[in-house]
């Protein structure tokens, strides 16, 4: 198609919307509630999933040993975990000797009171405490972690927040399947209202195409205006959203950050740029892509060129 | 330049709308295809655009042999016809140099060719002064007038007129066939089915005469035919 063309064709694209105001209006409306649900779906999965990764490093798995286990065993679990480790199921582990357990105990219980921890003396009560604090990498592999190391050699007990490394493992996964569900079922309704309206356009414009076919424009040609206008319409359906989510993300971030700050540490937003990097071209490129595969189907159903 | 030989064409099942019609047509003619609403003068015109397939038959038009036209060779087909109908078929939300542009447009010529030859062509109809003028300001021979300049702008090697002054008065039917005439005059191929058989018997030219999808007479009118 030669440029004067195109330019008549993505003239005749956007006349088609000012000619059919009201459902071009409906469509861009509704392609923005879906971006823009899409967006907040999007910036609440993202920084839920900093926060459950953020978590789940902190959950520890905590191996203890027989009495009386030779240090060269002990090494071997270590071994055992480097292996963990190179296969992406432990973030990292650290050995506690029984006389650091107790330290850390001491400055846990005993701050304040000195004198009662030292009335055991050389003793260590916590003699058969050595241990390995292991921090996952991946939480859903946590239970066949523990498993393993309860059937390693000099392994007494293996300690696990299971609960909780369940539920978070559990519930992100619930979030992933929601958001999935809900972003197919907004395309489709986003897909149906593209297509509506330009079978609209189609009609209003019937007669125009007829003589178009008569006087001998290609297929193209013909078919041209409409994908413009579809393809316009998910562009600024995209764009609208994405500008509201901009000022509404900035917004909270600073509103938590002000009046929540004891939240900090806990509550971490992924900064704007980060969310927005990824948020941009994936919406814009579904506002266009639903306005391109809406109008091409309609198209091909009401327009046999 | 129109070779339409043993053609028939059924809508339905043993229904002919067009029977075993052969005719032949050649470059520069002037013809008239009469006949009665079902004689299948309409048809004649869809299968010449090819917007129908026969059923039997072959049509060739210049050297192209329609029945070996693809889907994707058609624009460029029709591009060489240039057609007419009686309710002018023109865009109403445009004026009168859009709706002969539009033509010029649609087969993608260039710009700087839209903006010579509308002109021209708008003078050649008559209508050169009302050009800012929408279809809804002008008479109806005006508009058909619009109709013919915007069928011949891509200077098309035949003009199909489908029942040309079937919605004009007299006078306005009489200004178009003479319209039709110089066109013809100029080289271009002319084929006007009509019902206005005062015009028809006036024009003396070459008289095709359909009844039933059959082709019951062709012959060229003169003194004799007037009753």
């Amino acid at each position: 198609m030669k440029i004067s063309s195109i330019a008549y064709c993505f003239r005749q694209g956007l006349k088609n919307i000012g000619r059919n105001k009201m459902f071009s209006l409906a469509s861009i409306a509704t392609m923005s509630a879906c971006i823009f649900l899409f967006g907040v779906f999007y910036s609440l999965g993202v920084n839920f999933e900093a926060m459950v990764k953020s978590a789940e490093e902190g959950v520890a798995v905590t191996v203890f040993f027989q009495e009386g286990t030779s240090q060269e065993t002990i090494d071997k679990v270590g071994e055992a975990l480097d292996d963990q480790k190179r296969d992406g199921v432990v973030a990292d582990y650290k050995f506690v000797s029984a006389d650091e357990a107790w330290e850390s105990f001491k400055a846990d219980y005993f701050k304040g009171h000195e004198e009662a921890a030292e009335g055991f003396g050389d003793d260590n009560p916590l003699a058969n405490s050595a241990n390995y604090e292991i921090y996952m990498k991946d939480i859903s592999k946590q239970e066949e972690l523990v498993t393993y190391l309860q059937g390693l050699e000099g392994v007494r007990e293996v300690n696990q927040s299971e609960v909780a490394a369940q539920t978070l493992s559990d519930f992100n996964s619930l979030i992933g399947y929601i958001f999935t569900g809900m972003i197919l079922i907004l395309v489709a309704v986003a897909v149906f209202l593209i297509n509506n309206t330009v079978t609209v356009g189609i009609s209003v414009r019937k007669e125009e195409i007829a003589i178009m076919k008569l006087i001998g424009a290609k297929d193209n040609f013909v078919r041209a205006p409409f994908v413009v206008e579809g393809v316009f319409i998910g562009l600024v359906g995209a764009v609208i959203p994405l500008v509201l989510l901009y000022f509404l993300y900035r917004s909270i971030v600073s509103y938590v950050a002000d009046q929540f700050s004891f939240l900090s540490g806990f509550l971490d937003f992924i900064p704007l740029q980060d969310v927005f990097g990824v948020l941009v071209p994936v919406s814009l490129l579904m506002g266009v892509g639903i306005g391109y595969i809406g109008s091409r189907m309609t198209l091909k159903k009401h327009l046999q060129v | 330049m129109i070779k339409i030989e043993h053609v028939s064409k059924a809508y339905q099942a043993g229904v002919p709308a067009l029977n075993d019609v052969s005719m032949f047509i050649g470059t520069g003619e002037f013809v008239f295809i009469v006949g009665d609403s079902g004689s299948g003068k309409s048809t004649l015109i869809k299968l010449l655009l090819k917007e129908l397939e026969p059923t039997e038959g072959t049509i060739k038009i210049g050297n192209e042999d329609l029945s070996k036209i693809t889907h994707k060779q058609v624009p460029k087909f029709r591009r060489k016809i240039g057609v007419v109908f009686q309710d002018f078929r023109l865009l109403q939300d445009r004026n009168v140099y859009e709706n002969v542009a539009f033509a010029m447009k649609v087969v993608e010529a260039p710009n700087r060719e839209i903006r010579t030859k509308v002109p021209q062509m708008l003078s050649m109809v008559g209508l050169a002064a009302k050009y800012r003028s929408l279809p809804k300001q002008l008479s109806g021979g005006e508009q058909q007038r619009v109709a013919i300049a915007r069928a011949l702008v891509n200077e098309p090697k035949i003009l199909l007129a489908d029942e040309p002054t079937g919605n004009l008065d007299s006078k306005n039917a009489w200004d178009i066939m003479n319209l039709l005439e110089q066109i013809n005059a100029r080289g271009t191929t002319v084929v006007v089915v009509t019902h206005n058989m005062e015009i028809v018997k006036a024009m003396k030219k070459r008289v095709i005469t359909m009844k039933k999808g059959v082709l019951v007479s062709d012959e060229k009118w003169g003194e004799d035919n007037e009753d």
